[in-house]
């Protein structure tokens, strides 16, 4: 494999590894942050990223947008991009942002509930629930820590 | 750039900032769509990820709060995982045709026949609406399906927001008061 590492070859892929790297960026801030509202930017940046990728492969060099003249008289010898990819991640973008809205609505309900919206903070409180309930005491209502 | 915005994401501990940076990245991923041809995905982009989007989390950031609290835990494991598993894709790139060339797959198969089949049939200048509309419409219908179920989930978690806010104010004790 690593004969074939020419100028060329890095050349034609370097768009890809620039892509997997803002991938990789948003996988770290979801798993390593602990703050929800970070971890739904991370999940944006990621979600970006793929679209990115996907947009680069419908490329063509020297092709132009998928728009016909008007008369629809298409010269054969113009080259487009390829436009499927594009309908793909049109419809990609919005799912995606449902999916966002949907998560930030979830955080604000979990702020509601919890009074924060750090992973840890919660993890900590629902520890100290299910102690207190392992227990058998009566969880009160000063237990807000 | 967009690595730039990317790794500021990262390190910026002010959530207000991170959420306009966050809309920054979308702007600049929409002027990439430009340059890679795809000027409707860059309009939704723009429209969706830099406008709709940010307002959305700038309306969250307005009911929950603005800074994150520093991390105690190490940051060794996320970035092995993250490592290992960019590494994978970057040795599945290695198979990939190089970028933008002609010949393809993705060129030579779907592409071209659309192509030849839209003046005839669809008779729509713009290449991506008329796949979109017709002969990948289902996609569109199945978007829509989600986007309701979406909407439906946000106003399900939303609804009795003040209410239960009051109900909270008027008697501490009440669940969501306490716990």
């Amino acid at each position: 494999m690593f004969e074939e590492m020419t100028v060329d070859f890095i050349l034609g892929h370097l768009n890809y590894w620039f892509f997997i790297i803002l991938m990789m960026t948003g996988l770290y801030v979801v798993i390593a942050k602990g703050n929800l509202v970070k971890k739904i930017v991370g999940l944006n940046i990621f979600q970006t990223s793929v679209f990115m990728l996907y947009i680069s492969i419908g490329k063509v060099e020297g092709g132009t947008a998928p728009i016909f003249p008007m008369d629809m008289k298409i010269d054969p010898e113009m080259l487009y991009s390829n436009p499927l990819p594009h309908v793909l991640i049109l419809t990609a973008i919005v799912v995606g942002i449902a999916t966002t809205s949907l998560g930030l609505a979830l955080i604000i309900r979990i702020r509601e509930e919890y009074h924060t919206i750090e992973e840890h903070e919660i993890a900590e409180q629902e520890t100290k629930v299910s102690f207190y309930e392992l227990n058998g005491n009566q969880l009160t209502s000063g237990d807000n820590s | 750039m967009l690595v730039i915005t990317a790794l500021a994401v990262v390190r910026t501990r002010s959530l207000f900032a991170v959420v306009t940076l966050s809309g920054v990245f979308s702007l600049l991923s929409a002027l990439l769509f430009i340059t890679l041809d795809a000027v409707d995905v860059a309009f939704t982009e723009a429209a969706v990820g830099a406008g709709i989007s940010t307002v959305l989390m700038l309306g969250t950031l307005a009911l929950t709060s603005r800074s994150e609290r520093s991390e105690k835990k190490t940051p060794i494991v996320p970035l092995l995982v993250v490592l290992v598993t960019g590494a994978a894709m970057v040795y599945g790139t290695l198979d990939m045709p190089n970028f933008g060339s002609p010949d393809a797959p993705a060129q030579t198969h779907v592409g071209p026949e659309y192509f030849e089949r839209i003046p005839k049939e669809i008779d729509v200048p713009n290449a991506v609406t008329a796949i979109l509309a017709s002969y990948r419409g289902y996609d569109t219908l199945g978007e829509t399906a989600v986007v309701f179920t979406a909407g439906i989930g946000v106003l399900m978690l939303m609804s009795g927001l003040g209410r239960r806010r009051k109900e909270d104010e008027d008697d501490p004790d009440q669940e969501g008061g306490s716990a």
